[in-house]
C-alpha cells in the first residue's frame, strides 16, 4: 500500500485514478437510555478501483457499523455520526442533503449482506427486485427492467435465468439468493461494492463459488471491493489489503501477505495463533485470553491491553507508552504497514 | 460412576430394564451405529394429513466411537449431521438401524437402562443463546440434571459441586447466581459444557459447539474440550462444518453427504489423501490462512447445489455434481469400503489425491 490515509486529495478533487472512496476519522455511537455505545472510534481508510480491501474483525469490532455509515443505512436514532467524512466522487457524503446522498450512493456504492433471505423481499419476484434498480435510477419501464434483470441473473451465473426471473426468493437456495443479491448490487455498475460477510451463512463449497464470482465481476468492472469478514482464510484468498479492527478502531493495516506472515499488532498475532489450519495438524491452540471489550466501557489506553500478553504497564513501560494510560495511535511501523501498538517493533522483531 | 448402578442392577429382572455394564477399556468401541436411518414424513393437507414423501435426513450411516477418542463428523448444511446427534441422545427415534451403546441397542432400552444411557451420553448445542433457559440461574442450569439423577450428587453438597464445575470450565464460581444474559457467548458455551459434565458422562455429542463463537474465543473452548477429555477420559462425537477445527480436535473423521457417510479415516488419511471426490472438493474449497500457500492447492469448484434429501439421486448421491460420474454411478450405490486407497471411501472410482498442500514448515 503506497497511499496512506490522512489526506486523499484525488478523492476530494473528484478526479485521478487512485482512491475512489475515502473514509476519514469516522465515529459512530449508539445513544441508549442507559449509556453510549462507541461502536466506531475514528477510522480512516481508502479504496481504489480494482482494489480489494478486507476489514477483518470479530463481532462488535465495528466493521459492519462503519459500512452501514458509508451506505447511510444506520438507524438514526439511536445511531449518530458525531464526526467523520466520507469522500466519494469529490463530495463528502455526510454533508449532502438526504436526497442528494441517495442519488450519489444509489448507482455508485452498493452493498450485499450476510443473510440474503432476510435482505430480499419475500412477496416480490427476484426479477422485480433486481429490476427495481433500473426503474428507480434509470427510469426504465417494467418490461425493460425485467429484461435487464435476466441479463444480470445470467451474469451472476444463475442457471436458466429466463425461466427463474419470476420466481420468489424462497424458491432459491442460499447460494442462489446471494447471487440474486449480487445481481442487484452490480446492476448499475457501482464503483464500490461493500460485501458484509457475504459468505458467512453459506457452506464452504458454495462460498468458493460466490467468492469466485465476486472476483470475476471485479476483474470485469474494475470496481473497488470492501470485504467485511471475520474469516482469515477468506481474507488471505481474496483480498489485496487488510485492515484489522478491534473495539471500533483499526489496529493494523497493510498488504495481506505482510500482515498475515508477520503481524505487527499483538491482536493480529493472537488471531493468527488461535485459528487451526486445515493443512497442518498443529499442537495446542494459543487463544487470546479474556473477552472482547464492552463498547460502552472501552478500556483506557490501548483497548486491547487487558487481553494482551505483551502489555507494559507503569514502571515497565517506556515514558509516554504505558499501555493502560496512553492510547497508541495508528502509526507507520515499517514502510507499507501501520499498527496501533506502542511496541509494534517488538512484535515484528525489527 | 458405574459401580453404584451395577450393584442395584442385580435386583432388576428384565433385560431391557437392567442397568448398563461398566465402560470398556480405552480404545475399545463404546458406541456403534449400524445402518442408521431417519426419514421425516412430508405431509400435505391441514385436517386430513397424508404423507406425500419422506425427507431422508439420515440414510444408512455406520459409525464407531471408541472410548477416549474424538470422532469428527463434517458435512455441509442439510447433510444430516445434526439429525445423527439428535438420534444419538435419543431425542429422535431411528426409522431403521441400530445404535449400540456398550453392546446394547438404545431403541430397545427402557426404564433404568435408558435413563442411565441418557445420563452417560450428553450433548452441547451450537447456539449458546437459545440452549440456556433465560429464567434460570447458572447454578440451577448446571444442577438441573441432578434432580433426575439424584444419585450423582448428594443434595447437601450440590452448591459446592456446581461451583467446582464452574471453576473447572473456567467460569468464576462467584457467578453461580447470575443469569445467562449476563454472560458472553463463549462463557455461555462454558455453562453448556458444565451442564453436560455435571452428569459424569462417557460421551459428549458436540453439535457445532464453536460455530457461533468469535475466532479468538473459539480456541479457548476447543482447548477446554481437549483438557476435559484428558482429565475425564471422555469420548466426543464432534460435529462441525469447519474443517480446520475438526481436523484439529479429531482422531478420526467421517465426511457426510446427503444422509450418508462418504469417507472415513484418521485425520491424516482424510485430509492428507482424500479419495472421495466430494471430500476432495470440500477440502479444496476451504480458504487457507497462509499467504505462502495461496494458489498452491487444487481448485475443484463444484457446480450446482446439494440435491433435495426428499428426492435424492439414484445410485451414488454425489453423482449429479461429480466429475468422475459414469453409468454405473446412477445404478449402484457405492459401498463405504477400502478400494486400495488405505481407508474406506464410498466411491466406485476412489483414488487418493492430495488436494491441500501439507506441512510448509
Amino acid at each position: 500500500m503506497t497511499t496512506l490515509p490522512g489526506s486523499a486529495p484525488s478523492v476530494r478533487d473528484g478526479g485521478g485514478s487512485a482512491p475512489i472512496l475515502a473514509v476519514e476519522d469516522l465515529f459512530v455511537e449508539f445513544r441508549t437510555r442507559e449509556n453510549v455505545v462507541n461502536a466506531v472510534n475514528g477510522i480512516s481508510y481508502t479504496v481504489s478501483s480494482g482494489e480489494t480491501l478486507a476489514i477483518l474483525g470479530e463481532s462488535g469490532s465495528g466493521k459492519s457499523v462503519s459500512a452501514q455509515a458509508i451506505m447511510g443505512i444506520l438507524d438514526t436514532p439511536p445511531a449518530q455520526v458525531p464526526n467523520g467524512e466520507i469522500w466519494f466522487e469529490g463530495r463528502n457524503l455526510l454533508t449532502l442533503p438526504a436526497e442528494e446522498q441517495r442519488k450519489v450512493r444509489g448507482p455508485g456504492i452498493s452493498m450485499i449482506f450476510q443473510d440474503a433471505l432476510s435482505s430480499l423481499n419475500p412477496v416480490y419476484s427476484v426479477g422485480f427486485q433486481i429490476g427495481e434498480m433500473f426503474r428507480a435510477h434509470r427510469g426504465l419501464s417494467r418490461k425493460e427492467a425485467k429484461k435487464h434483470a435476466v441479463e444480470l441473473m445470467d451474469r451472476v451465473r444463475i442457471p436458466a435465468a429466463a425461466q427463474r426471473v419470476n420466481d420468489y426468493p424462497h424458491q432459491f437456495s442460499g447460494g442462489m439468493r446471494q447471487r440474486v443479491m449480487i445481481a442487484m448490487a452490480i446492476a448499475l455498475d457501482p464503483k464500490i461494492l461493500i460485501a458484509d460477510e457475504p459468505t458467512t451463512a453459506l457452506d464452504v463449497t458454495v462460498q468458493a463459488q460466490v467468492m469466485d464470482l465476486l472476483k470475476d465481476l471485479q476483474r470485469e468492472t474494475g470496481m473497488g471491493l470492501v470485504l467485511i469478514t471475520h474469516d482469515l482464510g477468506v481474507v488471505n484468498e481474496v483480498a489485496d489489503n487488510v485492515a484489522v479492527m478491534y473495539a471500533g478502531r483499526i489496529v493494523e493495516r497493510g498488504t495481506v501477505d505482510d500482515v498475515f506472515t508477520r503481524p505487527a499488532h499483538p491482536y493480529t498475532e493472537g488471531l493468527m495463533n488461535s485459528v487451526p489450519n486445515v493443512e497442518v495438524k498443529g499442537g495446542r491452540l494459543q487463544p487470546i485470553t479474556g473477552q472482547p471489550p464492552n463498547l460502552s466501557k472501552i478500556p483506557s489506553g490501548c483497548p486491547f491491553h487487558p487481553r494482551c500478553a505483551r502489555r507494559r504497564l507503569g514502571a515497565e513501560a517506556a515514558p509516554g507508552r504505558d499501555c493502560a494510560g496512553d492510547r497508541p495511535p495508528l502509526r507507520l511501523v515499517v514502510p507499507g504497514r501501520e499498527a496501533a501498538c506502542h511496541y509494534s517493533e517488538e512484535v515484528l522483531g525489527v | 460412576m458405574s459401580e453404584a448402578a451395577g450393584a442395584t442392577a442385580a435386583s432388576v429382572p428384565s433385560d431391557s430394564e437392567s442397568a448398563l455394564p461398566p465402560a470398556p477399556p480405552p480404545g475399545a468401541p463404546l458406541l456403534e451405529i449400524k445402518g442408521l436411518k431417519k426419514h421425516f414424513p412430508l405431509t400435505q393437507g391441514v385436517v386430513f394429513k397424508r404423507t406425500v414423501g419422506h425427507v431422508r435426513a439420515v440414510d444408512g450411516v455406520d459409525l464407531t466411537l471408541r472410548r477416549g477418542e474424538t470422532l469428527g463428523l463434517v458435512g455441509e448444511s442439510g447433510c444430516g449431521k445434526s439429525t445423527v446427534s439428535k438420534l444419538l441422545v435419543a431425542l429422535e427415534k431411528p426409522t431403521a438401524g441400530e445404535i449400540l451403546y456398550k453392546g446394547r441397542d438404545v431403541a430397545k432400552m427402557g426404564g433404568r437402562a435408558l435413563k442411565q444411557y441418557r445420563r452417560e451420553v450428553q450433548i452441547i448445542f451450537q447456539d449458546p443463546y437459545a440452549s440456556l433457559n433465560p429464567r434460570m440461574t447458572v447454578g440451577d442450569i448446571v444442577a438441573e440434571g441432578w434432580s433426575v439423577h439424584a444419585d450423582i450428587a448428594p443434595r447437601k453438597g450440590r452448591l459446592q459441586r456446581t461451583q467446582e464445575l464452574m471453576d473447572r470450565v473456567g467460569l468464576n464460581p462467584d457467578f453461580v447466581n447470575r443469569y445467562p444474559h449476563q454472560f458472553s457467548g463463549g462463557q455461555r458455551q462454558r455453562i453448556g459444557i458444565a451442564r453436560a459434565l455435571a452428569l459424569q458422562p462417557e460421551i459428549i455429542v458436540c453439535d457445532e459447539p464453536v460455530s457461533a463463537l468469535d475466532v479468538s474465543v473459539q480456541a479457548q473452548v476447543v482447548n477446554l474440550l481437549e483438557d476435559l477429555q484428558d482429565d475425564f477420559g471422555l469420548s466426543y462425537l464432534f460435529i462441525a462444518h469447519d474443517l480446520s477445527v475438526v481436523r484439529h480436535i479429531s482422531d478420526r473423521v467421517a465426511v457426510m453427504y446427503l444422509g450418508s457417510v462418504v469417507e472415513e479415516g484418521t485425520d491424516a488419511q482424510v485430509y492428507g489423501s482424500p479419495s472421495h471426490p466430494y471430500t476432495q472438493a470440500l477440502l479444496s474449497s476451504v480458504p487457507l490462512h497462509e499467504p505462502a500457500l495461496r494458489g498452491q492447492k487444487d481448485r475443484i469448484l463444484l457446480q450446482g447445489d446439494v440435491p433435495s434429501p426428499a428426492n435424492p439421486p439414484s445410485g451414488c448421491r454425489f453423482r449429479t455434481r461429480c466429475w468422475k460420474a459414469q453409468d454405473i454411478c446412477a445404478v449402484e450405490p457405492p459401498a463405504l469400503v477400502d478400494r486400495g486407497q488405505g481407508h474406506p471411501s464410498a466411491c466406485h472410482f476412489a483414488e487418493a489425491r492430495t488436494v491441500v498442500p501439507v506441512d510448509v514448515d
